[in-house]
């Protein structure tokens, strides 16, 4: 049977193929097109648009640069190649040891030593994108939900859902008490799965969140546990942002908690994973490095297992085996690392402050979590999102709309801020600024 | 309140979908346990179940020593550390896709062009298969794969995906060809059951056969899924460890370039990996080639859980964008691989072991048929335990690649050294002759004993069998009646 070029028939893919959880058509999504086809650069293009929905960090790479220029044994060129060959043969999904052991250290000096992270529990994936999808498959079958607090981390609707079938039932959290989780919020979100007749399998959290820019509080990562021993479900940890907050006593993790309640280890152990990546700490997303940290043995194993189809590469795992082993160095990259965030947010909660804008008060990240609900001229998703348009297609700064992070309160947005030159993120203040003073102006006229 | 429940974990998490509860792995754990090394372990147990390439990394390592700047860590290099770093974007680097590109249309002479926006990374090949897998089927559909088969695919294709592998079975009858009438028949076979065959997957060069589909084969191969409106994956992850022209190779790029009236070109997906041609299993590189356009938007998205790291990417792109090294390493890798080949061949023959002809692959097929006690599975198992424990081989037998013909074992001779391979020769000459020593006296044994008692005894040896037989399946996949086509 001939077929022509021009009559060729389509072909079925399937259902996952088909379907839009890959979520790339949200405006979280078309803000990036909108930098892709105009990018802000300080010389070439200083009217482009300013990319601030992209939570890159990017303050401290001087000191990555400086290591390696010291460590030349990190690049497996280090010992005239001869490392090359071992390197480039292991695939064993345990991972290189001697990175496994420097990932548990480095965690352990992010905590300030106050949890305690067993080599032989890491389990490696390619980034935490990788991590949270594969711990989903673990956790929860196809049409089981896991809750999550709102606002969320957008990629969450792809990572969760699109391959594995399982549903987000949000917990759903408002600015009246600066969108702390509470029992009675979890409560209810266990409840709508219920009468949605979902079976919830866990809680997963973002800790220090993701948009909010905040740690959340000791007492309640203990009312969260106490929930999910109470209904027999997971509670997953991601805390990729663990080495942003600006102080290390400010960042408590579930691993704390567990910890210092020996006596309810038994009813926790088996329900925790936390998911952690180098890609914003470290600000090296393109290596791929995530890690799924389990207190189950049997999701450990199977996460290993899993881990087959989305090993890091033992070239990575080699580099970043070097560089965290060495103890004095992460210890003072974390110190720097914090200041410098903590001076970046100070700049750009006071650049907003002159605007009359008021954010959340955050300890973490690379984010500001921002209320732009006195600028909407509807007080409802469709107002925020013609201000989002304003913001990117006039003022030319690509943020996130907080419906994109499934807030329940319109009018919220998050702003990156550690992605950019200190310069370039003055620049964003001063085209928001301005904005700010011809709105009032035009009220007043 | 109650305490010390344990929360559930979903099926995929319980079910044997990982596949690690087959003897390939077994054979693994008895290296593990005893590995061998020609000074501390003389005796220990030789890996000649993995199938990697260690043949050429001098030359890599050479290019390495003359090239810093492929590493950002090095001084030269160092330059590129932060744009590598921070770059995420699921396109990968435009000159990783270019190089890659390039790298798979040399490979095969230039016969066939690669477009570098069709390229999409993976995690491995591993990934790749789990990847198109998704993007192909739905949970409970199924892919026609002839036999015998790389048992990965079972993990890799049908594990979090939920679709099935329905063989199509091939024999040594006719060098293990894929035949039309194979194809109809699981075809139909699978139609009458009600699974939905939404694509066939092929592995050209051949895991474990190590032969090359010739072209006839293919063209039918590609108007048998035209005509039936499913898709074809070709794995031709050992496409550059041809090694002669006898016959040569060719992959169904070059086929639908040829003639684009064969096969809708929407219904053709390559998988690539750098893990076999060049030796970097480890650096997790894997490649998706789609024909079709809406496969290529989905993997890409899809690409997110399995991107290769940047660094690998950077390194890949200055290696095989240096045509001079490519050419050089091309030619020298297949000459190094055809003298491995004929010393196995060689020395195999000489003791009386047939290889299935090959021209490809990191592997031998040895046919073993004539050292069974009798031709049954069972009797495959006996023996591929003895080769393990006492011969200490890591060898792989047929079953565990569903071969349907007792009596194949795969052999893979390029992931050691001249050293190893004159040990491992030397186990196997010993073997042979201790074998059909036992052999002989046995048969005379067995005509003592028929002639004075007709009932045969359950030997030791049977019992040991046995136990064997306790083992879990060998395949994770629900049995259905029609486990097998015919041909």
């Amino acid at each position: 049977m001939a077929i022509g070029i021009d009559l060729v028939p389509s072909v079925q893919l399937s259902r996952v193929a088909e379907s839009e959880k890959h979520g790339e058509n949200s405006p979280y999504f078309a803000g990036w097109k909108a930098y892709d086809e105009d990018p802000y650069h300080e010389v070439e293009n200083p009217s482009g648009v300013i990319q601030m929905g992209l939570a890159e960090n990017q303050v401290s790479f001087d000191l990555l640069e400086d290591y390696l220029e010291k460590h030349p044994e990190a690049s497996i060129w280090g010992k005239g190649a001869l490392g090359f060959r071992e390197k480039a043969l292991f695939q064993d999904y345990h991972g290189l040891l001697s990175f496994r052991k420097a990932m548990t250290s480095f965690m352990e000096q992010i905590r300030g030593g106050r949890a305690k992270f067993d080599s032989e529990r890491i389990v490696l994936t390619a980034g935490a994108t990788a991590a949270n999808e594969l711990l989903t498959f673990i956790l929860a079958n196809p049409g089981d939900a896991l809750l999550v607090p709102t606002p969320y981390y957008p990629g969450f609707d792809r990572d969760l859902r699109w391959r594995t079938g399982v549903r987000i039932v949000p917990i759903i959290c408002n600015s009246s008490n600066n969108f702390q989780i509470t029992p009675q919020v979890l409560e209810a979100a266990y409840e709508n799965a219920e009468s949605l007749n979902l079976r919830v399998r866990g809680v997963l959290i973002t800790n220090p969140s993701n948009p909010l820019g905040a740690t959340i509080q000791r007492q309640v990562l203990e009312e969260i546990l106490d929930f999910v021993a109470r209904k027999n479900i997971h509670l997953v940890s991601d805390e990729i942002y663990s080495g942003s907050a600006f102080s290390s006593s400010e960042f408590v993790s579930v691993a704390e908690v567990l910890e210092s309640r020996p006596d309810r280890h038994h009813r926790y152990r088996d329900r925790v994973h936390i998911v952690y990546s180098l890609s914003k700490d470290l600000g090296l997303p393109g290596f791929r490095v995530g890690t799924i940290y389990s207190y189950n043995d049997k999701v450990v194993a199977t996460a290993r297992r899993m881990s087959s189809f989305t090993l890091i590469s033992s070239q990575t795992q080699h580099l970043l085996a070097c560089m965290l082993s060495d103890t004095e160095f992460t210890s003072r990259y974390i110190e720097t690392n914090r200041a410098r965030l903590k001076k970046r947010y100070g700049i750009i909660v006071e650049g907003l402050e002159k605007a009359g804008i008021e954010c959340l008060g955050g300890n973490a990240g690379l984010f500001c979590w921002m209320n732009l609900s006195p600028l909407l001229e509807n007080l409802d998703r469709e107002g925020e999102l013609e201000l989002w348009k304003t913001l990117v297609y006039e003022l030319k700064l690509n943020i996130s709309p907080g419906s994109s992070c499934h807030c329940s309160e319109p009018g919220w947005f998050r702003v990156c801020f550690a992605n950019m030159s200190e310069h370039t993120l003055e620049v964003a203040l001063a085209r928001i600024q301005k904005y700010v003073e011809q709105r009032m102006n035009a009220v007043i006229i | 309140m109650r305490s010390g429940r344990k929360p559930l974990l979903s099926k995929l998490a319980t079910n044997d979908g990982h596949a690690e509860n087959s003897p390939y792995f077994d054979g693994w754990k008895a290296y593990e346990r005893d590995p061998f090394h020609p000074t501390r372990n003389a005796d220990g147990v030789i890996q000649m179940g993995l199938a990697e390439n260690q043949l050429c990394f001098d030359m890599i390592e050479e290019w390495l020593i003359n090239n810093p700047q492929a590493s950002i860590c090095t001084a030269q290099g160092l330059g590129m550390f932060k744009d590598t770093a921070i770059f995420q974007d699921y396109h990968g680097l435009p000159e990783f896709r270019n190089a890659v590109a390039k790298f798979m249309g040399r490979v095969r002479g230039n016969r066939a062009k690669f477009d570098p926006d069709r390229i999409v990374m993976s995690g491995g090949a591993t990934g790749a298969h789990e990847l198109i897998s998704f993007c192909l089927a739905d949970p409970g559909d199924t892919f026609l794969v002839p036999t015998p088969y790389y048992p990965g695919f079972d993990r890799d294709v049908c594990w979090r995906t939920g679709v099935q592998l329905l063989p199509v079975v091939c024999d040594s009858s006719n060098g293990f060809m894929v035949t039309r009438n194979a194809l109809e028949s699981a075809y139909e076979n699978a139609k009458a059951a009600n699974t939905p065959v939404k694509g066939l997957l092929i592995t050209n060069p051949s895991n474990p056969l190590g032969t090359v589909l010739d072209k006839e084969t293919l063209r039918d191969i590609l108007s048998f899924v035209n005509e039936k409106n499913i898709h074809l994956v070709s794995d031709e992850i050992y496409s550059a460890t041809v090694f002669n022209d006898k016959p040569r190779f060719t992959g169904v790029s070059e086929i639908i370039e040829e003639d684009q009236t064969l096969c809708n070109p929407n219904l053709v997906h390559v998988i690539y990996s750098l893990s076999k041609d060049l030796g970097f299993p480890g650096f997790r590189v894997g490649i998706v080639y789609s024909y079709n356009d809406e496969v290529v938007g989905c993997a890409r998205k899809m690409s997110s859980f399995g991107l290769v790291s940047s660094q690998t990417q950077h390194l890949v792109a200055s290696l095989l964008s240096d045509d001079v090294f490519v050419e050089k390493f091309l030619s020298e890798s297949a000459r190094r691989l055809e003298n491995r080949h004929r010393i196995f061949t060689d020395n195999l023959d000489q003791v009386g072991i047939k290889c299935l002809q090959r021209n490809a692959g990191l592997f031998q097929l040895m046919d073993l048929s004539h050292l069974l006690r009798d031709k049954t599975f069972e009797a495959e198992m006996e023996l591929w335990k003895v080769i393990i424990d006492e011969v200490k081989l890591n060898i792989s037998p047929g079953s565990s690649f569903h071969s349907s013909e007792p009596g194949w074992f795969r052999v893979c001779i390029a992931n050691m050294d001249d050293q190893t391979v004159d040990v491992a020769l030397r186990r196997i000459r010993a073997f042979v002759s201790r074998s059909e020593g036992a052999m002989a006296a046995s048969a005379k044994k067995k005509r003592c004993w028929q002639n004075q008692n007709r009932k045969l005894r359950v030997s030791l040896s049977y019992r040991r069998m046995e136990e064997l037989m306790m083992m879990p399946p060998l395949s994770p996949i629900p049995q259905s009646p029609l486990l097998r086509a015919q041909t």
